[in-house]
Parts: structure tokens; sequence; C-alpha cells
């Protein structure tokens, strides 16, 4: 059957659909298309020149083709050739074929360009519209090259037709994301936001999406649209749905540009201008009002309509965090959401509440509402809306609803779909952690863990509960006796063997004088695990039988009889092997002495935190002030092999041992060159340190490693590596005299209340220098808190018996303790917006010092220590980089983007971090960089 | 700013499909292939929303036609849902109840309607009157037209 074809309708075209459709095998329909393909290549190869027609017909054919999933290779230029026909139906399928076949680096772009070029100032608009809809849909850099002075001007134009406007509006949207630079700054500026007035709804909701974009360029020169934006809004909320005749969308005046409207003031803070921003929040008031009336109909379009405008509204209200009225209203209107009998009502308001509950304003009343999000968890048919309650529950815990949450959280993993369980268990354990009042609780919730979803559960979680076990000695026998307990269970994971062979290997005496759970018991309840277990838990279990050996003398020849068995002893494994036979000497040869001082307890981890929040980089901003991480903590079973065999327990963070390694002392000359062979500078005057020592020590904002300061005498030079909250400066001082420099000595100091921030041990330095020789100095330092100033380094010797003396400062700053953090840009956005008060947020404009080269951009922001991120900023030639800043005391997430305005030769950057100041420290560090 | 809209059949064979950011061909076959079966797999009383990726979905059956569309995070799910339903009544006025046969025959008068309502992925017109003032001034050229070259054709021009 063929339905009827509308228009001129092209019948071979039609027909060849249906002999298609009519294929009985895939096979058929490949031979009925390669039939057609070979003919039309035949007629557009032909000596007989087609008409447009029959061009027309062909190439349409060559794009339902396409549709079916075949590749095309040919008949572009016929369809380009379509476009300087007059007809327009010809034109048009001209147009359609290159939009969707024809990529912009095709080599028929000019001849392409050249057509729309003839289109764009026919007289007829419909002709125009066409050129601008290619345009649009192509929106290549070439194209804005070549249009993007004319489209402009037709955007303003009075004499332009209004369906000409929302086309060109739209176009020079498309233009404007390829290449910023297509509208300048200035004249245009008023003549684009004045668009906000104009009379036709259509225009205005064409160019609210254009001056969204270009606000979100540059604030401040588009500042004047928030007062119209706000008026245009309340004119439309106030208007009746008869009003706006056919922009009334099922009862709902003018929602798509309601919601434009609304999202374009969430690009500002709220208005400064009293009378604005009270008529701003009327609006607001007027659409929470609406949502109470009674429906104006029953079809669904109208109640999606109508909450999309209040949705829009409801994150605006977020967005400006400012009136604890609106905020409440919205919560509850979210609440009544929740249990609403359209799923994708109860998604959205999951999904904003979870923004709310980020708001001190609205937490509690966020919280109102747990009982019910719990029930979604155990309701929800949908898993992306379980996924949705998760989050919300993450979102809304705090310390008085934490043992709920947690507990729900745990009883619905126990169902919990595949896909979300490792998330999960990482949110648990996180607020576990996070809330926990009493260890003991969270020992149990981690053993759940294990228990519920042991696959899940990551080395990070395993490792941290250890950390926290053997480093809070009030919960140490509560976790020996319940992971005795759990190990009961006759088939456990084995993440609780490894967890519990840890911790009673450590803490078993604990509970050796209970008749249940004598050493004998415990070994052999350990050991009827070991056999099922991979070779690195059982390594793990070695271990602790040797623990056993010195814990619990008694039971020392059951377990040689274990160590000396082939098949640990003899084991194919050379780690099991190893472990086995180090094991069994050390219990034959040594006295108990010995035995003691090796196998002793393990010292209190160092308070570093917690790497599971680096896991969950979802939500890194959340943590709040407690949460700490570390990168990775060290398999700490491994430190007693190192303990026994008289190694150092390696302590991993502080041995940069696969770093660059760092030139030893006796170094002659070459490596003093080889170190510094960028140095530029030419010799300075001698004692004192110029000025120039100043711009040196800022060089280091973007980078580790090179001189610090040089003058005729002597020459600094700086390697530093850092991770998390520590650091290691290698510090070089070369003599570039021939006379020995004498008296030797450096101080390295923090003053003031930088020494509560900032620690820093130097290694003592020799106190001759000999001639072209150069030494070396180590300098550790950690970060205790976010710190402004640079720590003093002076430096004093003799030289031809006069003594120097210098005063430097070490290149140290905040952003050294950058964690790069990889993020997509759903959660870069939403953390941006998130840290959104002011006291968040640094700005600075300012003229470039520096050629603006993106790439020497990108290299010195990743200098800096941030991840760079690209494709999330709509505007290609924006930075985007996010980072983590470690201190001892806390995370601080911060967020950054620099905005580049060629033209101008100007910048704007801007810091958000989740500290207050911080933003403003990174500010003041990087802008002098560019 | 919507990325892409897809059309697709209960089989999943791709109907229309429109890209509004630059993708890879590799890429957008594979895009196609992985919505379609994950949108297929769903049952019909689940959230019209999904996150994918860095989008988020959002989709609607209309008969034996799937719609969807991908947009990004700011972007308002349940106004774009409407996007969806006001095009499923443009194609419905034009073609006078439309099924998926019309879609399939008239493939290109699909795409013009589209191109009515958005352009470059951002709502163009949201007023039915003016796209279907706007699309029947099309085929009245079109009209015009092919008299002409009818009377051409006899040699009465």
């Amino acid at each position: 059957m063929m339905p009827a074809v509308r228009g001129d309708g092209m019948r071979g075209l039609a027909v060849f659909i249906s002999d298609i459709r009519n294929c009985k095998s895939k096979e058929a329909e490949i031979k009925r298309i390669n039939k057609e393909l070979a003919n039309i290549r035949s007629k557009f190869k032909g000596d007989k020149t087609l008409d447009g027609y029959q061009k027309k017909k062909y190439v349409c054919k060559l794009l339902f083709i396409f549709l079916l999933g075949h590749d095309i290779d040919f008949g572009h230029m016929e369809a380009v050739n379509l476009l300087s026909s007059n007809k327009y139906t010809e034109k048009q399928i001209g147009y359609l074929f290159i939009s969707v076949l024809v990529d912009s680096t095709s080599d028929l772009m000019k001849l392409i360009i050249q057509s729309i070029k003839n289109d764009l100032s026919s007289r007829n608009p419909v002709h125009v519209n066409l050129a601008l809809q290619c345009i649009a849909n192509i929106g290549s850099k070439e194209m804005a090259d070549s249009f993007g002075n004319e489209i402009p001007k037709l955007l303003v134009s009075g004499d332009t037709m209004d369906t000409v406007k929302q086309s060109a509006a739209l176009c020079l949207l498309r233009l404007f994301r390829t290449q910023p630079d297509v509208i300048p700054s200035g004249e245009w500026t008023s003549r684009i936001i004045h668009l906000l007035n104009d009379q036709h709804m259509g225009v205005v909701t064409a160019a609210c999406s254009l001056i969204d974009a270009l606000v979100k360029r540059n604030p401040d020169e588009y500042k004047g649209c928030i007062s119209l934006a706000v008026s245009r809004l309340s004119r439309i909320v106030t208007a009746s749905y008869t009003d706006l005749q056919d922009y009334t969308y099922y009862f709902v005046p003018a929602p798509w540009l309601s919601v434009k409207l609304l999202r374009l003031l969430q690009n500002y803070p709220p208005p400064d201008d009293p009378g604005v921003k009270g008529r701003l929040n009327e609006c607001l008031e007027t659409i929470l009002n609406k949502a109470q009336e009674p429906p104006k109909s029953k079809k669904v379009q109208h109640s999606n309509a109508k909450n999309s405008v209040l949705f829009e509204a409801i994150s605006l209200i977020i967005h400006s965090d400012s009136e604890p009225n609106l905020l409440v209203r919205a919560c509850n209107q979210l609440g009544s959401f929740l249990s609403h009998r359209e799923t994708n009502l109860r998604y959205l308001a999951l999904e904003s509440m979870c923004l709310l509950a980020t708001s001190e304003l609205s937490h509690e009343a966020v919280k109102k509402h747990q009982e019910t999000v719990i029930n979604a968890l155990k309701t929800e048919r949908d898993v992306s809306v379980r996924q949705r309650a998760v989050d919300l529950l993450y979102a809304m815990c705090d310390k008085t609803n934490a043992e709920e949450i947690v507990q729900e959280m745990l009883h619905y993993l126990e169902t919990a779909d595949y896909s979300i369980r490792e998330e999960m268990v990482l949110k648990v354990a996180i607020l576990a952690e996070k809330y926990a009042a009493d260890y003991t609780w969270y020992v149990d919730v981690i053993l759940n863990l294990i228990r519920i979803a042991g696959d899940y559960v990551s080395e990070e979680v395993w490792y941290r509960v250890i950390q926290i076990v053997v480093n809070r000695e009030d919960v140490q026998g509560y976790a020996a006796k319940t992971v005795f307990e759990a190990l009961q269970a006759p088939a456990c994971h084995e993440n609780m063997v490894k967890v519990g062979g840890y911790i009673l290997g450590e803490f078993g005496n604990l509970i050796a004088g209970d008749a249940r759970s004598t050493p004998i018991i415990q070994f052999r309840l350990l050991h009827s695990k070991f056999h099922l277990c991979s070779p690195m838990t059982r390594a793990l279990l070695l271990s602790t039988y040797v623990k056993f050996i010195n814990l619990f003398s008694e039971i020392k020849g059951d377990i040689q009889e274990v160590l000396k068995a082939d098949t640990n002893i003899r084991s194919a494994d050379a780690e099991l092997q190893q472990r086995a036979s180090e094991y069994l000497n050390l219990s034959r040869m040594v006295s108990q002495d010995v035995l003691a001082t090796v196998l002793e307890e393990m010292p209190p981890f160092p308070e570093r935190e917690s790497s599971i929040l680096a896991k969950l980089k979802k939500n890194p901003w959340r943590q709040g002030d407690t949460e700490h991480k570390e990168s990775k903590m060290p398999p700490a079973i491994m430190n007693h092999t190192n303990d026994i065999k008289g190694g150092v327990a390696a302590d991993d963070i502080l041995d940069f041992k696969a770093s660059a390694p760092i030139p030893d002392r006796q170094g002659d000359q070459n490596i003093l060159h080889d170190v510094f062979s960028s140095i530029s500078n030419g010799p300075q005057a001698a004692h004192l340190p110029s000025t120039s020592h100043v711009d040196n020590l800022n060089k280091f904002v973007c980078k580790n490693n090179g001189v610090l300061f040089e003058n005729d005498i002597i020459q600094i030079g700086i390697k530093a590596e850092f991770r998390q909250n520590l650091g290691r400066l290698g510090i070089f001082y070369g003599n570039k005299t021939t006379m020995p420099l004498q008296g030797f000595s450096t101080q390295i100091s923090c003053s003031g209340s930088l020494a509560l921030k900032l620690m820093v041990q130097a290694k003592p330095v020799d106190p001759v220098i000999e001639a072209g020789a150069q030494i070396q100095q180590l300098v550790n330092v950690e970060s205790i808190d976010d710190f402004k100033e640079h720590p003093g380094l002076v430096v004093t010797f003799m030289y031809s018996a006069v003594q120097q003396r210098l005063d430097l400062k070490l290149p140290v700053t905040l952003n050294k303790f950058f964690e790069p953090t990889e993020m997509n840009s759903e959660s870069f956005f939403s953390r941006w917006k998130i840290l959104s008060t002011p006291s968040q947020e640094s700005q600075h404009i300012f003229k470039a010092t520096k050629p603006m080269d993106p790439e020497a951009t990108a290299n010195k922001l990743t200098g800096f220590g941030m991840q760079l991120l690209p494709n999330i900023d709509p505007n290609p030639d924006n930075f985007v980089c996010a980072g983590i800043i470690h201190s001892r005391n806390q995370q601080v997430g911060c967020l950054l983007r620099l905005e580049p305005n060629k033209q101008a030769q100007m910048y704007r950057l801007t810091i958000r971090a989740s500290k207050d100041t911080v933003a403003g420290s990174l500010l003041e560090l990087l802008y002098p960089e560019f | 700013m919507m990325q892409f809209m897809l059309l697709f059949s209960r089989q999943g064979k791709i109907r229309l499909q429109k890209w509004y950011a630059a993708f890879p061909d590799k890429v957008k076959k594979k895009i196609m292939r992985e919505l379609t079966t994950l949108i297929l797999s769903r049952q019909s009383k689940m959230c019209s929303f999904l996150e994918w990726k860095d989008l988020k979905i959002v989709y609607k059956r209309y008969a034996s036609l799937h719609f969807c569309c991908a947009i990004e995070q700011d972007d308002n799910e349940l106004l774009y849902l409407e996007i969806i339903h006001r095009y499923v009544e443009l194609l419905d006025k034009y073609f006078g109840s439309v099924c998926e046969l019309d879609i399939i025959f008239n493939f290109e008068k699909a795409y013009f309607i589209l191109d009515e309502l958005l352009i470059g992925g951002e709502i163009q017109e949201t007023s039915k009157k003016s796209i279907l003032k706007a699309l029947a001034a099309q085929d009245l050229l079109q009209e015009e037209e092919a008299i002409e070259g009818a009377l051409r054709d006899i040699g009465l021009v």
C-alpha cells in the first residue's frame, strides 16, 4: 500500500520506496538498492543532461538509501547544482541533501557557500530562510567567516521579516558556538538585548536562546537583559491563556519563552534593583500559586507545560538561594510531586530536590520528605527513578538521620540493580564514616556492606575500615569480635576474609580470653577459608598467622605445620612461597623478643583520609570538611614483609622513587648545566638578589622545576614534586665561581600564620660548596590548611671573605596541592551551580600580557595543577578545569573557567571553590600568568 | 540545546535522524544502535527521561514510532517532551492522521517540518498556526512550480 504523496509527488521515488518495503529479505533489499545506485550513477554520468526534476528525484532517492543505513559516496555535486535552481522545491531538496550528507570539510564547500550567499540576498524570504537553515545545520568556521557580517545585520534590521529574524537569531547562535567572535561586543549588544521587547513572540523566543549564550560569554555586557527579561516574564505569567493566542500551549501561556527567560535569569545573581527583584519574586510566586490551581485540562500536555515552567522557576529559586520563603515553598511543591502518579514528575522532583538539599536554607525542609524518598527506593519500578532517590538520600543525609538512611540504603542494596551497586557501596561507606558518632556502628556498616555486596566493595573501602580500626583503640575489641562472628558464616565473601584476617592478626588477642574464640579457634576459622581464597588473600592470611605466632605462642606448632605445607612453602606463587619460608624461619630462629619487635602491632596510620571519596567522583564536593582522601594507601599488609626483611616500611606518599631522579650531591658541573639547562639569565649584580628573583618566584606557579635565583656567584634551582597534601623539593645550590663558598647555610621558615598552615622540614646542607660544584638540599612540606604566603628561604655564605645574604621565597603555593579531577559536563555544571555564594567565587577581568595562544594557555592550566576539561564549555575557546586542593585538615573542590576574548585581548577568569577565600587566593596566583 | 533527534520504529528501524551537533559518522551509528536498544527495552510506564553519558535523553512513543531526543544537562526535560509532542501534532495536521508510512514515503517533508520547528537544536517557532502557514506556503510554491512545469512540457508556456 502506498499512502498519498503530498504536493507534486515524485512518483519514481514512491515506487522505489514501495519496492524496498516489499523486499522479503535483507539480501533482496540490498540487491534492489544496488540496482538503483547503479541506475542513478549512470544517469548522473550519462551524456543526457538531466533536468532539475530528475536531479531532485535521484538526489532524494540517494537520501532515502542513506537513511536506510547505507553509505552514499556520490551525488553531492548534483545536490549542489540543485541549490542554484530557481525552483523552490529543487533548492529545498538540494539543501536537505547537503545538511544531511555533506560535512564541513567537503571540497564543495566553496560552491555551497556561494549558493548560500545568493539565496541570502534573495528578496524571497523563503529562500533566505533555506540559506539560514543550511548555515545553522553546517555551522562551520568557514561559514562563520563568510556570513558573520551579514547575519547580525539581518537580525536587527527593521526591514527583516519576523520569520527571517527567528532563523537569523538561531543561525547566529550556531555560528557563535563555533566562533565566538562572530558577534563583536559593543555596537550590537543593546540592539540584540532589545529583541526581548519584540512584538512577535516567536522572535523573542529565538532571540532569548541567542542572548542566553551571549550572556554566558559576557554577563556584564548583557546585564541590561535582566530587567527586560523580568518584565517580559511578568507579562506572560500574568496573561490569561487567551491573551497570547497561538503561543498559548494547552492553556499555558508561552511555556517555551517562559522557560527560556527563567533560564536566562539563572546566569545572574538575584537582581540588584529592588524593583526588578520584587517583580521577579512576584513572578515566581505567581508560578508557584498556579501550581496549586486546579488543572485547566486533563491532558498531560497541559500539566507538562505548566510543570516545565514550575521546575524552571524552582531552578531559579535554588540558584538564587536567597529567599527562604520561596525555597520552602519550592520544597513543598516538589514534595507533593514525590508521590504524584506521573513517573516523570517523581523523577524530576527527586532530581530538583537534590539541589535543594545542598542549600542551607532548605536542607531541613527537604529532610521532611525522607520517608517518601525511602519509600521511592523501595517501590519505584524504574531503576532510573530509584537512582535519583539514592542520590537524594545521600544529599539529604546529615548526622541526625544518617543511621536511618544508611540502614535503608543497606537494605536496598540487597536487591539493588547491579548497575548502581558499586556507587551505592561507596555512598554508604562515605556516609557511615562521615556521620559515625560511634565507630562500632561504622564497623558494623562496613562489614554489612561486605556481607551484602562483597563484590562491589572496592579496595578503598576495606582498606579504610582497617585504617580506622587500627587508629581507634576503643573499637578494636569490638571489631575483632564482630569479624570473628562474621567469619563464622559458612559462605563469606573474600573481602570479609581479608578484613577478618587483618583485624584478628592485629587484635585477635583482645577476644582470645573468650572460650568461644580462643587462639586455636580463631586460627582454624581463618584457615578454613584459606583454600577458597586468591593468592593475594592467602598471602595476607600467612601474615596473620605469623602474627598469631607472636600473639599466641601456644599455637606456634599448628601454624608452623601450615607454613611447612607443600602448598605454601612450595607454592607456585612466588609471594606465597617467600612468605611461607621466611615466616617459618623467623618462627624457628629468633627469640621471642625479636619476634615481638618484628611483629609488633601496626602503628596507627597517619591521619590521612579516605580514598573512597576519590572514587565517588560524582560528588566530591558534598563531603564537607571532615573528609579527606589519599590516592593509594599502600596495601598495608605488604609492610609486614618489609619489616621482617629488615627493610623500611615504605611510605609511598613520601617516597618519590618513581619520580625524576634528583642528581647526586657529588654532581659535577655537567649536572649543573643539565639541571639548569634552561638558564637564560645573564649574570646579575652580585651580593643581593635584584628584583629579578621575584619574577622567577612567580615563574613557578605553573611549573615545578627551574631556576629560582641566579647571580654571578650562585645559582639556585628547584625541582619539586607534590602529591596530595605533601611535597618534596630538591633545592640545588650551584657555585658559579672558581672559589669555594664557605660557611654556607640556609634557613627555611614559615612566618606568622603560615607556620600553622604549612609544615616545612629541611635537611641540613654542607657548609662548603666547592668551586663549580653543586649541592642539594631536600625539603619536605605538608599543607595543613589553605595558605597564601610563601615560605622564606634565607641563604648565607662567605664569598671573597664577604658575608653574603639572600632573602628569597620558596615556590610553594596553594595550587601545588591540587589533584586534577576528571568530570563530565553534567557534574561540572551541577557543582558549578552549587558553589554559587559570592564568597565561593572570585572573578577577574584583565588584559592579556602575553600572546593569547590556546596551547600555551592549556599548558599553563595543566601546570597549575587542575584537570583541563575539554568539550564542557559550549564555547570551544573557553577553558574549564577542575581540581581538589589537599591539605591535612580538608580538601577543597575548585572549578575554574577562563574565557579569552581575542579581539579585546582580554581574559575573564572565574574560580569557584568550596571553601571561602580559596578562590581568591588561586585567582591571585594564576591571572598574572596570562 | 538539542543535540540530535531520532525517530525509530518498534523494530528499531531509524525513520528520521537529525543531528544538531557534529558527531563523526561512526559515532552516529553507534549512538543510534545503543539508544534504540536501550529505549526499546524499557517498559511503557517507565519514566521518559534517561541519563545517558553526559546527556539527557527524552523520549516518547506515538503509535508505532519512538521519538527520542538528546538534550544537555541544563535543558528542561518536560519542555522537550512537549517539543516532541508539538512536532507530532504538526506531522499529524500536515499529513492528516499521520502514520509511520507517511513519514517513510514523505521523509523529506518530515525534515522540512522539523526545520520549521527547530534550528540548530533550539526552538524557532512554537506557534502551530505559524508553522502550518509556512508549510502551506511551501506547498503552494511546489504546486505552482509543478503546474508551470507541466505547462512547459506541453508547450503552453
